[in-house]
């Protein structure tokens, strides 16, 4: 992996040794500091941190209980619910016949009583055929029935391309569900934003929509020792600073966190959002008044997506701060293609980044630039 | 890994993998004596559909089983000569075979009974199975049920005058929503689709509160979010009206699920119309409450009409009792104008829910007497004569009324007597409520998650300070 950013760093900059051995150095240290934070942290998949997250809530909260396809038997469509039967048994751990739009009204419903169902869609794409009782019955009920029934209900499961699935298996619905009043929408990256967005979820008086990333499961992560105590929670509505920078602010959620962080070449500070709503307006233009330029980075469809909505707040609130407009890259405006190459030109690359980037510092290529 | 919910072997995983689960004590849908290893899996006999259909040539006579059985012995692993077979030992239970090449019919030789106790006069009929009711409960059941009746009749009157913008009455059902309400308990959850308001006058619900709603004045439980009928009360157990159509049906699942795992001694009901049928939220909840096993009761108004369409565009079966068949929930049909028929349906129903932590379905055959809401003229679609004669002869009101009058319960002076007052009640509560201020703007923004979010507490900051700014665009009778 590091060969490859090396490349990448010699054909974002300029030849200058000089430059080139700064670059080389602060890649070091910035993979360096990706693996060691600091002595004595562990490193836990997603996967598992989901997992102990869930497990610890079902423990702390008898009315907290997991429901969807395969949840159960079969330890989870991708193992995200794995040993939660046998540990809490079909009580609590619901397998449910194929129909998204049934469990998610039964969810609702048991919500309106007072238990705190864990509902998840083996992926987001066949939310669709619940998305009026995630709308209309859970978003707008406490506000439609003046605060009389609320709905501490958790939607989860991966969202947005995983890898040659097609177009109906590979869509990003961050722009959907984060335009609903009433919604509260998580987009976890690292193990330790899963765990604790996960638990923040689970703990919410409000409905919220989980969009995890399947390609992120098997991603480990070094985890603090905080984060692996039982009643660990992060904020829901703040976004973190992957890494400072100073020319140029990227937002990124989920998968695409990860493509940045990676890239290197200009000093960028890297917002990883966490959360769709609530925004973190307040980071995301701090930053943007720090740097001056922006790019925001997703891989759902371009128009109404995610992009747009932080192009317009930064617009409205930090104009006069921006010395380039603002840069959207987003997947293609096509239903995702199957065959690899297909794919792969359909979503954004570390090489889109970089050259978006770029614009909007107003660089040139560089002479022995081969992207 | 992403693949796995993509091909077909899925379902066939999940099969393989339930049948290794224990049986259940109800109707099990893993045999007691499958194998606990899972069954052999010839790639070969799964994915070729060739292979599949030989395999049953040789060892099964009947030609039903192979649509749906997976076959997961290769035709190599079969024993040279397969014993003939009366039975299939196929997840779920054992099914017998026939040689004869019949299919059910779709439609049934006889409909299912409907459940009566009143005739027509209102005599109670000899040999019906009735519980017995004293004179409290029946003068409560019908003086509820003229109430709903004249409640319906002002306000629909209310708002042709232009008092308020909408409204939807219970004309025919009477007995349905009261009646029903009253077999129940006030903890049971009830989970309305619109046309039963009467659940809520039963448990308490005052003419004034309902006024309030409908002219959506800052008493509404609902502070004026929601369009008239659309009722809520969380103190009495009944859940806010939602437009949405059958969309309440797997919610009360739902609760049921939460009354059975708190070993709470209530039960959920849900009502719905025909037409509510139709809607795939009805088959995943009934599926669903039987496989879970839990304590809700179904209950289908069929009035015969969906908006304008009738029942015979709505579905071809036979009414909506023998679908409880399809989906193992126990059924039955009553007469919906016969307020004790239901009130024992109910009664039973909520006994039977409750002990056995089983769904129930109850189709009440009435008439929709009334137009579908106010914005509705029902004879544009069906005969006037048609809905004559239901408002007259089938009437539920009038022919509760016989049988406790034949009872000496009640009087034509109670009758009036009641009548006048009501009437009096209701047009006092729409003069009270029509005056009443409607909600502050502060309504406007909070509710929509359980604290209010930065953005909106701006929002109405902005609102406020926009409003004074520009007193004269703003109308003046709503308070900030």
């Amino acid at each position: 992996m590091l060969g490859t950013i090396r490349q990448k760093a010699v054909a974002a900059r300029s030849l200058s040794s000089q430059v080139l051995e700064n670059d080389l150095m602060r890649l070091r240290s910035v993979a360096s500091v990706m693996r060691h934070y600091s002595a004595g942290t562990k490193e836990m998949t997603v996967r598992d941190a989901l997992n102990s997250a869930l497990d610890e809530e079902m423990a702390a909260d008898p009315s907290v209980f997991v429901m969807g396809e395969e949840v159960g038997e079969y330890q989870g469509a991708y193992k995200i619910t794995k040993g939660l039967l046998d540990k809490y048994g079909p009580e609590r751990v619901v397998d449910t016949p194929i129909t998204e739009a049934g469990f998610a009204g039964i969810g609702v419903g048991s919500a309106y009583h007072g238990l705190r169902p864990v509902v998840e869609f083996m992926t987001f794409n066949f939310s669709m055929q619940a998305i009026d009782h995630i709308i209309n019955s859970a978003a707008k009920s406490n506000y439609m029935s003046a605060g009389q029934i609320n709905v501490p209900i958790v939607f989860r499961g991966p969202n947005g391309p995983a890898a040659g699935v097609g177009a109906q298996h590979s869509q990003c619905y961050g722009a959907w569900y984060g335009s609903v009043p009433g919604l509260k929408v998580l987009v976890p990256y690292s193990s330790e934003d899963a765990r604790g967005l996960l638990k923040a979820a689970i703990r919410d008086p409000d409905p919220v929509v989980f969009l995890e990333n399947e390609l992120l499961y098997g991603e480990s992560f070094p985890v603090s020792a905080e984060a692996l105590n039982s009643s660990f929670c992060l904020p829901i509505g703040k976004a973190k600073i992957e890494r400072e920078g100073k020319d140029i602010t990227i937002t990124a959620f989920s998968k695409m966190a990860a493509e940045i962080l990676e890239k290197d070449g200009i000093s960028a500070e890297v917002i990883n959002l966490r959360s769709i709503r609530p925004l973190d307006r307040a980071t995301i233009n701090a930053s943007v008044r720090k740097t001056n330029r922006l790019v925001t980075v997703e891989e759902g469809f371009p128009q109404h997506g995610i992009g747009a909505e932080i192009c317009a707040s930064v617009v409205e609130d930090s104009f006069g701060y921006l010395d380039a407009p603002v840069e959207r890259i987003a997947g293609a405006d096509v239903p995702t293609p199957y065959a690899a190459n297909l794919e792969r030109m359909a979503f954004p690359q570390i090489e889109d980044i970089v050259r978006a980037a770029r614009r909007v510092c107003y660089r040139k290529s560089s002479i022995a630039a081969s992207a | 890994m992403a693949s796995f919910c993509l091909t077909k072997s899925r379902s066939f995983i999940i099969q393989t993998l339930k049948s290794n689960k224990t049986s259940t004590n109800r109707t099990s849908y893993i045999h007691n004596n499958v194998s606990s290893s899972p069954l052999p899996v010839s790639e070969h006999a799964y994915y070729s559909h060739k292979n599949v259909s030989i395999v049953f040539n040789h060892s099964f006579k009947s030609i039903y089983v192979s649509r749906r059985l997976h076959s997961t012995t290769s035709v190599d692993e079969l024993p040279a000569e397969a014993p003939l077979q009366q039975v299939l030992d196929f997840p779920g239970g054992k099914v017998k075979f026939t040689p004869k090449l019949t299919f059910a019919s779709g439609a049934t030789k006889e409909r299912v009974h409907c459940y009566r106790v009143l005739d027509d006069n209102g005599q109670m009929l000899t040999d019906s199975d009735s519980l017995g009711i004293n004179k409290e409960l029946a003068v409560k059941l019908y003086t509820n049920m003229l109430t709903l009746e004249v409640m319906d009749t002002i306000f629909y009157e209310a708002q042709r005058q232009g008092r308020i913008s909408f409204y939807a009455t219970t004309t025919g059902e009477e007995a349905i929503n009261i009646a029903s309400a009253a077999a129940l308990n006030n903890n049971d959850f009830v989970f309305p689709q619109y046309r039963e308001p009467g659940v809520l006058l039963w448990r308490g619900f005052s003419l004034q509160e309902f006024a309030h709603q409908l002219f959506g004045n800052k008493y509404d439980y609902g502070k004026g979010r929601q369009m008239p009928i659309h009722y809520g009360s969380k103190k009495l157990n009944y859940i806010t009206v939602a437009s949405t159509v059958a969309t309440q049906i797997p919610h009360a699942v739902g609760a049921a699920y939460s009354l059975k795992m708190e070993k709470q001694d209530s039960c959920s009901i849900t009502y719905f119309g025909d037409g509510g049928t139709s809607e795939g939220d009805f088959h995943g909840a009934m599926n669903f409450a039987a496989v879970m096993e839990v304590p809700v009761i179904f209950f289908c108004r069929n009035n015969g009409w969906a908006i304008s369409t009738p029942v015979d565009q709505q579905f071809r079966s036979d009414g909506v009792a023998v679908k409880g068949k399809a989906y193992g929930v126990p059924s039955i049909r009553v007469d919906g104008n016969d307020a004790l028929a239901i009130y024992n349906a109910v009664s039973e129903a909520r006994k039977m829910a409750i002990t056995e932590q089983t769904p129930v379905l109850i189709e009440a055959l009435t008439y929709r007497a009334g137009h579908h809401t106010t914005s509705d003229d029902s004879t544009r679609y069906r005969p006037v004569e048609e809905i004559q004669r239901w408002r007259d002869d089938q009437n539920p009101v009038k022919r509760f009324r016989k049988w406790i009058e034949s009872k000496g319960w009640w009087t034509d002076e109670a009758e009036s007597q009641h009548y006048s007052s009501i009437r009096k009640q209701l047009a006092q509560a729409i003069q009270v409520a029509e005056r009443i201020e409607k909600p502050p703007v502060a309504d406007m923004f909070n509710d929509v998650y359980d604290v209010p979010p930065k953005n909106l507490t701006a929002q109405e900051a902005l609102l406020r300070k926009t409003v004074k700014k520009h007193v004269q665009d703003f109308p003046s009778d709503v308070p900030l």
